[in-house]
């Protein structure tokens, strides 16, 4: 019952969250909103048992992405105040009920028994080696989406390239670095980014067996890049420097390789060798968090903003 | 035919190359040399030629669809590529119409290894890979995937010049999609909940018409309306593909805003019990006709080429959403009737005019230094070939005889004749006049001698004019196929074998 | 058929669908390309949670939740970051382009 309570007000907290984003006065407000909405999410998400994804959530969905939010509202000015016609908002709103009516009627009446594929899962899981059945879905049974994902996050980084000026082209991304001389940053990140790292390296390797992985702990090793980066400890690096290149194409080189060599070794694409899966899998692991990390840090930097 | 018995087909390794040299190639080209930029794309694009035959020959000649099992699980585990009939037809489709793209395309970014060079062959090999994904994707989450991996590819290329206005077209067409891809997503949601699986054939199995599936696809087509620039959903593309580089306008408005309609044709003729389509399908008809009679009539009213050209892609996509009142109301099998056949034949003569219509918009405005329709006298005599492949490209376009879309419009009009639907014969013939109208407006100035000689600027290649002549020599050509259904387009489909 | 049990799951499920419907009015209506782009987010957050609870239902075999829709909500929160990201760049540079009309509003 106290369960139910809490879950009922973390529901409620987080439809009041969203309602105000929507109906906030300025565009600030509206980023703090959001960065509040995901940090109530991360909650649910933690509540429905899904801790890999609540991991995932504050990682990406809060973190990395209030952080490049936050850059924008403060960069962005305000929107005008156009506001729709009241016609078009009865509309919306009708429409916009109607769908969130349907998804309740769904939700309220749901198929018994709830269809799920747990029990294939659990069924194949030993043969991968893996313990955490996240892992499994994403590196074996479902390796092709976790491949393509990986492509999806290098071509949003060359997309977000694509946007800075053609005379920056092979730069350095984001303002030129003040030496930072003394403050609290340079410090607090010393002491940070080594810990940061440490855990980050921990959260992909216990990702095999426990809530943990690339995704995750790559955002953390992204995180801690970006503060060494702000606090003058780091430069960002040239986009064209070929170490950097390499960097970014090792994770997906070793997916594809791997993958194609299952083709000979073990009868299909992605698959891999009976007995060597699970050292294949981390050493796919390993080599992506490294291109992922390089990546995502990378897009939050933004366009190139320096010659080379 | 039941749930997860499905095979890796002999010879179904050609599926994964698919996907995977695309992808090789965009890895390879920040890697080599700046110099060896260009030869990479090209090599990875005539490779994926090779592929897309190969997989069509071998659909052809088993008259079975070909499929491979990724890591070898079953689905709804596992991950299953499929190509069938229509898949292989399309997937051969695109890969022809991007080589002469990229022959075009050579050269016209400056140096290799600059800015706009990399992301143009970067977000070119991308969209191969997606559009290949699409084709031959089963899975709804797999297609999801690809359906962001399009995105992403195509718009960069439309702010590939940086201008304002290419930034604000950019991010209109960004919302637009990233809306559309959401609303997709959600759609997964409910069918995961309801079904517990996401492949297409296990799906077909099992689906009832329950309310849940009717949301579920109610919501996806809406998305991949959005992203198709269905009308009213369409303001995103005129600008978007008017202000790319020629050479991405041809692919985007020829091929990526195909990809997401593919998927809804999939929805509707691969998972909606028949008799659930009637009022949805009838519904996509209105829009597509408002489409083809708004567009047209604002392609009658540019000033400039590349809008016309562009809003002209708006008509063009109306005329493929007819097929979903044509295919599905006929009752019959719809992958045997001549509604499904004009579909796929519009989508093919309409990628390959289009494509070419842009090219030699890109061509005019090289030559002439502008693309302001009204001041195109004399355009025949500077520029002839460039002017012949406009000449083309427009009578398929129009539905003139011989050319894929006249063999499109005349399938079209004879499935409507067929099921006494006067209403869409009507829409059909408006939306050719309405054609005629905005292509000769192009046409007739540029055969019109000119009073004064035509300030030419800068001589056009002729490799680049025979690049796009090739593309509208192919729709014509597809005008001579027979004026029937195709049965390769009616192999494999995953709803012919269920009740 | 039957009624779903007051449980967290149902009380989660009903939450996303509220926040579906808030993100879809906020695309579609807000003015300004960064709030309808938190819109957005807000509506994906809506959609993933409709999976997780989904992944709730589905819990069996020795696991609290169905491992698929997990996954596959990992792969879109990633996903989701990403077109964030260029949206945010666009909306930077367009800012930068000019000065006047940063958010350009418009459908």
């Amino acid at each position: 019952m106290m369960g139910l309570v809490l879950d009922g007000g973390i529901a409620l907290l987080t439809i009041g969250i969203a309602a105000w984003t929507i109906r906030a006065g300025d565009d600030f407000a509206a980023v703090v909103g959001f960065v509040a909405y995901g940090l109530v999410l991360t909650l649910a998400w933690t509540r429905l048992g899904a801790y890999d994804v609540a991991l995932t959530e504050a990682a990406i969905g809060g973190g990395a992405t209030g952080v490049i939010l936050m850059r924008a509202g403060a960069r962005v000015k305000p929107a005008p105040a156009a506001r729709a016609s009241r016609r078009a908002r009865i509309i919306v709103g009708a429409l916009s009920a109607a769908v969130a009516a349907g998804l309740s009627a769904i939700v309220l009446l749901p198929p018994q028994p709830a269809p799920s594929l747990a029990l294939e899962v659990r069924e194949h899981l030993a043969s991968t080696g893996l313990g955490n059945p996240i892992g499994g879905v994403l590196m074996a049974y479902r390796a092709a989406d976790t491949f393509l994902e990986t492509v999806v996050v290098l071509l949003a980084l060359f997309g977000v390239w694509s946007l800075g000026r053609d005379a920056h082209w092979g730069g350095r991304p984001g303002p030129a670095l003040r030496p930072a001389e003394g403050g609290a940053l340079p410090l607090f990140a010393r002491v940070l980014v080594p810990a940061g790292i440490v855990i980050g390296i921990y959260i992909v390797w216990v990702g095999a067996d426990a809530p943990g992985g690339k995704f995750q702990g790559a955002t953390l090793l992204a995180a801690m890049a970006i503060l060494a980066g702000m606090a003058g400890l780091v430069q960002a690096p040239a986009t064209a420097g070929r170490r950097l290149r390499w960097l970014l194409a090792a994770g997906p080189i070793v997916f594809v390789g791997i993958g194609l060599a299952g083709i000979p070794l073990a009868g299909a694409f992605l698959a891999y060798p009976p007995g060597f899966e699970k050292p294949l899998i981390l050493v796919i692991e390993v080599a992506l968090t490294v291109s992922l990390a390089a990546m995502l840090a990378l897009i939050v930097a933004g366009p190139t903003e320096r010659a080379p | 035919m039941s749930a997860g018995l499905l095979a890796t087909s002999p010879g179904g390794d050609v599926l994964v190359a698919a996907i995977v040299v695309p992808v090789i190639g965009i890895l390879l080209l920040w890697l080599v040399r700046p110099r060896a930029v260009e030869w990479v794309a090209l090599a990875a694009l005539l490779a994926n030629l090779g592929v897309a035959v190969a997989v069509l020959r071998t659909v052809s000649s088993s008259a079975a669809p070909v499929a491979y099992l990724i890591g070898g699980w079953q689905p709804p585990l596992g991950l299953a590529l499929r190509a069938d009939g229509i898949a292989a037809v399309f997937m051969a489709m695109a890969a022809t119409v991007l080589v002469p793209v990229a022959i075009y395309a050579r050269g016209a970014f400056g140096a290799p290894g600059e800015r706009r060079p990399m992301v143009f062959w970067t977000m070119l090999l991308a969209i191969t890979a997606a559009l290949n994904l699409i084709f031959c994707g089963q899975d709804l989450f797999n297609l999801y995937v690809a359906l962001e991996l399009l995105t992403f590819a195509a718009v960069p290329l439309v702010s590939l010049d940086g201008s304002r206005e290419t930034l604000k077209a950019a991010l209109r067409y960004l919302v637009f999609a990233l809306a559309g891809s959401v609303l997709y997503l959600l759609g997964v949601a409910i069918i995961y909940g309801a079904y517990g699986t996401l492949d297409l054939i296990g799906l077909a199995s099992i689906r009832g018409p329950d309310g849940a599936l009717l949301l579920a696809i109610g919501v996806m087509t809406a998305g991949l309306a959005a992203k198709t620039a269905l009308f009213p959903l369409h303001l995103w593309l005129p600008p978007a593909h008017a202000g790319a580089p020629p050479a991405a306008s041809a692919v985007l408005s020829a091929l990526v805003v195909k990809g997401s309609f593919f998927i809804a044709l999939r929805l509707w003729f691969d998972l909606l019990p028949p008799e659930r389509a009637v009022a949805g399908s009838t519904l996509l008809g209105v829009f597509g006709a408002a489409a083809v009679i708004i567009g047209s009539a604002m392609a009658l009213r540019q000033a400039r080429l590349k809008l016309l050209v562009a809003y002209s892609t708006v008509a063009q996509l109306g005329y493929l959403f007819l097929v979903f009142p044509l295919g599905l109301g006929s009752g019959a099998a719809p992958f045997e009737s001549t509604a499904w056949t004009a579909g796929a034949l519009q989508l093919m003569a309409h990628a390959f005019a289009k494509a070419a219509m842009f090219m030699a918009a890109g061509l005019v405005y090289e030559a002439i230094g502008h693309d302001r329709i009204a001041e195109f006298r004399g355009l025949g005599r500077i520029a002839p070939l460039t002017v012949l492949t406009m000449t083309l490209a427009s009578i398929s376009l129009m539905g003139l005889p011989p050319s894929g879309g006249f063999s499109a419009k005349w399938l079209m009009l004879t499935a409507a004749f067929g099921e006494g639907a006067w209403w869409w014969v009507l829409v059909i013939a408006a939306g050719g006049l309405l054609a005629a109208g905005y292509v000769f407006r192009i046409l007739v100035p540029a055969f019109t001698p000119p009073e004064e000689p035509i300030a030419r600027v800068k001589p056009v290649v002729v490799r680049r004019e025979a690049a796009a002549l090739a593309l509208a020599v192919i729709a014509i050509l597809i005008g001579f196929l027979p004026l029937a259904p195709w049965p390769l387009l009616a192999i494999g489909r995953i709803a012919a074998g269920a009740p | 058929m039957s009624l779903a049990p007051l449980d967290a799951a149902t009380l989660y499920g009903l939450m996303g669908a509220i926040l579906v419907g808030l993100g879809l009015y906020g695309v579609v209506l807000l003015g300004g390309f960064l709030r309808r782009l938190l819109a957005f987010n807000l509506l994906g957050g809506g959609v993933f949670i409709l999976f997780g609870v989904v992944a709730r239902r589905g819990a069996g075999a020795g696991f609290g939740g169905d491992p698929v829709p997990q996954a596959l909500v990992i792969t879109g929160i990633v996903v989701a970051f990403c077109a964030t990201a260029l949206a945010i760049t666009l909306i930077e540079r367009l800012t930068e382009e000019d000065g006047d009309d940063p958010s350009g509003g418009g459908s």
